[in-house]
């Protein structure tokens, strides 16, 4: 799951995370008054999850309150396009005003789990501002990572060392030991998995604070923690993800033309992989799990086809818990319940498989049997050449 | 010991009384797994379908000299499950839950690591081995055939695409490990393919991998230095957007890395015949067997 900024700085705040001071308000007037209280210059931030808010000008300095409730006005409400939102970009609804303060250095600091040696790992780099990846890419010897015991937390010895790698000395060295213990702290505690700095500021005055925070956290361990769980935007999210997931579909939607619903997530990906691989392009993914009903079925079917661009439909059932006779019932319901258009080929295997063949079979629909995984991608891609 | 299980294999079920559990457990004994045991605590002194059930691990095998546990246990308290059995000292533990939080995982497998118990999984189907009839795990038996492809997997269902192909090929299978689908995980692909090297029963591999992390380079790694039989491999996730989760908590590309092209170049440069295509696995493995 994925927070605002200000939602993220609100948690590291209470782990003792220095942070800019500043508030988050829905109203221009507010950041006006805001602004005020922090001496009349202030940062207006857009609050949207995804990053390179800046370049899309969604970050700007006011110089007084008045500048504030203009740039709130601007801000609040505008579709602010980056490089990680679409062309369409993405609605800000909040604002972040914060003290403007100055800058020595701009560093990165970051904390991701190491799946290789399964622990998290604390990343540091002099390159802040920069995107991770893109320093990784260009200069990998510019990272100096840290892997840490969560039992344990990071040690101090371990914070030196990432202090000295930043070229840190002094009072500011000092308080980076802080700053970076209270971090990994707040990490393991709330179950994160990414926790960005980025920028990490150093102060003109050597101060050491997060001016940019991001995270992002373990889905499968957000039942211990009620308090971030209320912080999830559904409006970040695609409305046809957050619609399957009432319904415990795994739905990500992607930009091609063959719709698809598959059990497992594994074959998931591969049918869409088989989907390229015939000459289509997949729509989305789609994992029905491991014990879908047939009002599930019925559901994925529905949340597939509200997909404009889907112009034909590949079901794939492997079926080892799930039986097949139960998808095909749930898809021939779909298909007459929604009356849909376009091509639907079908390819089951497993429990009940004959049943399942019957089923469609009897219904009269104009169903398209394959046989194996080949043959179905082969003959949705052939219904496609069709309906064009 | 050349396989991993064995008709010697004594299975206590932690979760029996579930749904899921129970309904696994009955289909693991229906294909020959001796079921001895089941915990759950609070309904020690019950049975299910005849299966005694315990409030501990530690009793269970005290009672049943149990050697190897099926975790069915919700998320929550899966990774207590799996620590449990560990101290009870029993050698092959399989979780098949899905949906452990990884800090769970992390703790689990660092109190593993002072012990002797081998894990499978979490996030799972668990571990197949036709020719001695026993199945720990949710795969469909029937589809299994004894033979002599050794199967590893982080994927349930594309296992038993694999499965299906060399079943309908005649080949059959030695043993099918599912290593789960999760950031962290017990047993990795070295580890299954250490064993298809030292198994007799194993001719050759298929090893399917999917996008996210490193286990599939680290494989090759190994494979380059230390398997001469024969591996085809098949990774899925060719199609995924970055930095989205596809399904299983593990398949994630992140920052540029965990791709599909990465993974194929490193297991080819390996000698691993990789096929693009998951319907052509068990064609792959006929072509590169000559057969």
């Amino acid at each position: 799951m994925k927070i605002h900024e200000y939602q993220a700085k609100e948690i590291l705040r209470t782990f003792g995370v220095a942070t800019p001071r500043g508030q988050v308000t829905d109203s221009p007037e507010e950041a006006g008054r805001i602004a005020k209280e922090l001496g009349g210059r202030a940062v207006v931030k857009a609050q949207i999850h995804a990053g390179g808010r800046g370049k899309g000008g969604g970050v700007k300095l006011a110089k007084s309150p008045d500048e504030a409730v203009e740039l709130g006005k601007k801000i609040l409400g505008m579709q602010l396009v980056t490089h990680q939102t679409g062309p369409q970009g993405q609605k800000v609804k909040k604002i972040l005003v914060e003290e403007a303060l100055d800058i020595a250095r701009e560093l990165y600091l970051g904390i991701t789990l190491d799946r290789a040696i399964g622990q998290p790992v604390m990343m540091v780099s002099k390159q802040g501002g920069m995107e991770i990846e893109v320093v990784a890419a260009k200069d990998p010897t510019a990272i100096v990572r840290e892997p840490f015991d969560p039992a344990w937390g990071l040690q101090s010895y371990q914070a030196r060392k990432l202090a000295d790698a930043l070229s840190l000395t002094g009072e500011t060295h000092k308080k980076s030991i802080g700053f970076f213990i209270a971090l990994a702290k707040a990490y393991v505690a709330t179950d994160a998995s990414l926790s960005e700095i980025n920028p990490l500021l150093v102060t003109g005055a050597g101060d050491i604070i997060a001016l940019d925070a991001k995270m992002n956290f373990d889905d499968n361990a957000l039942f211990r923690h009620p308090n971030i769980k209320e912080y999830r935007d559904l409006d970040e999210e695609d409305a046809l993800e957050v619609e399957a997931s009432k319904f415990g579909l795994n739905y990500i939607k992607l930009d091609g033309n063959v719709g698809c619903m598959v059990n497992g997530a594994g074959l998931a990906m591969a049918t869409m992989d088989i989907i390229q691989y015939a000459g289509g392009k997949p729509a989305n993914f789609l994992d029905v799990g491991g014990g879908a009903n047939e009002e599930q079925v019925k559901n994925a079917m529905r949340i597939i086809l509200s997909d404009p661009n889907v112009k034909a439909v590949l079901i794939n059932i492997f079926g080892g818990i799930m039986r097949c006779d139960i998808i095909a019932t749930g898809v021939v319901n779909a298909i007459q319940e929604i009356g849909i258009k376009v091509p639907v080929v079908v390819r089951l295997e497993g429990t009940n498989v004959e049943e399942g063949k019957a089923i469609l079979k009897s219904s009269g629909l104009a169903v398209i049997p394959a046989n194996d995984m080949k043959d179905a991608a082969e003959k949705v891609i052939a219904s496609l050449g069709k309906v064009a | 010991m050349a396989s991993w299980i064995s008709k010697d294999t004594r299975l206590v079920v932690q979760g029996l009384t579930g749904r899921e559990g129970k309904f696994h457990a009955l289909a693991s004994r229906d294909y020959g797994t001796q079921i001895v045991a089941g915990v759950t605590p609070g309904k020690g002194g019950t049975t299910v379908d005849g299966i005694p059930v315990f409030d501990s691990v530690q009793a269970a095998v005290k009672a049943t000299g149990a050697n190897a546990s099926m975790v069915f246990v919700p998320p929550p308290a899966a990774a207590d499950a799996i620590m449990e059995a560990s101290d009870a000292g029993v050698p092959l533990i399989v979780a098949i839950t899905e949906g452990v939080p990884v800090n769970d995982m992390i703790k689990a497998k660092e109190y593993l690591a002072k012990r002797s118990s081998r894990l499978i999984g979490p996030n799972c189907p668990g571990i197949i081995r036709p020719s001695a009839k026993v199945k720990i795990g949710i795969m469909p038996a029937r589809i299994h055939k004894a033979g002599f492809v050794g199967v590893v997997s982080r994927s349930g269902t594309l296992t038993y695409e694999a499965v299906g192909q060399t079943t309908s090929l005649g080949f059959g299978q030695s043993t099918c490990i599912g290593i789960g689908g999760d950031p962290i995980n017990g047993t990795n692909f070295i580890d299954a393919l250490t064993l298809f090297r030292d198994d007799p029963e194993t001719e050759a591999v298929i090893m399917i991998g999917e996008i996210g992390g490193s286990a599939e380079e680290e494989a090759a790694c190994w494979i380059a230095g230390n398997l001469k039989k024969p591996v085809v491999s098949f990774i899925a996730g060719r199609t995924a957007p970055p930095g989205r989760r596809m399904g299983h908590a593990g398949a994630i590309i992140s920052g540029g890395k965990g791709t599909a092209p990465e993974k194929v170049k490193a297991l080819q440069a390996a000698g691993v015949h990789v096929t693009d295509s998951p319907a052509l696995m068990g064609e792959m493995l006929k072509k590169v067997l000559g057969k």
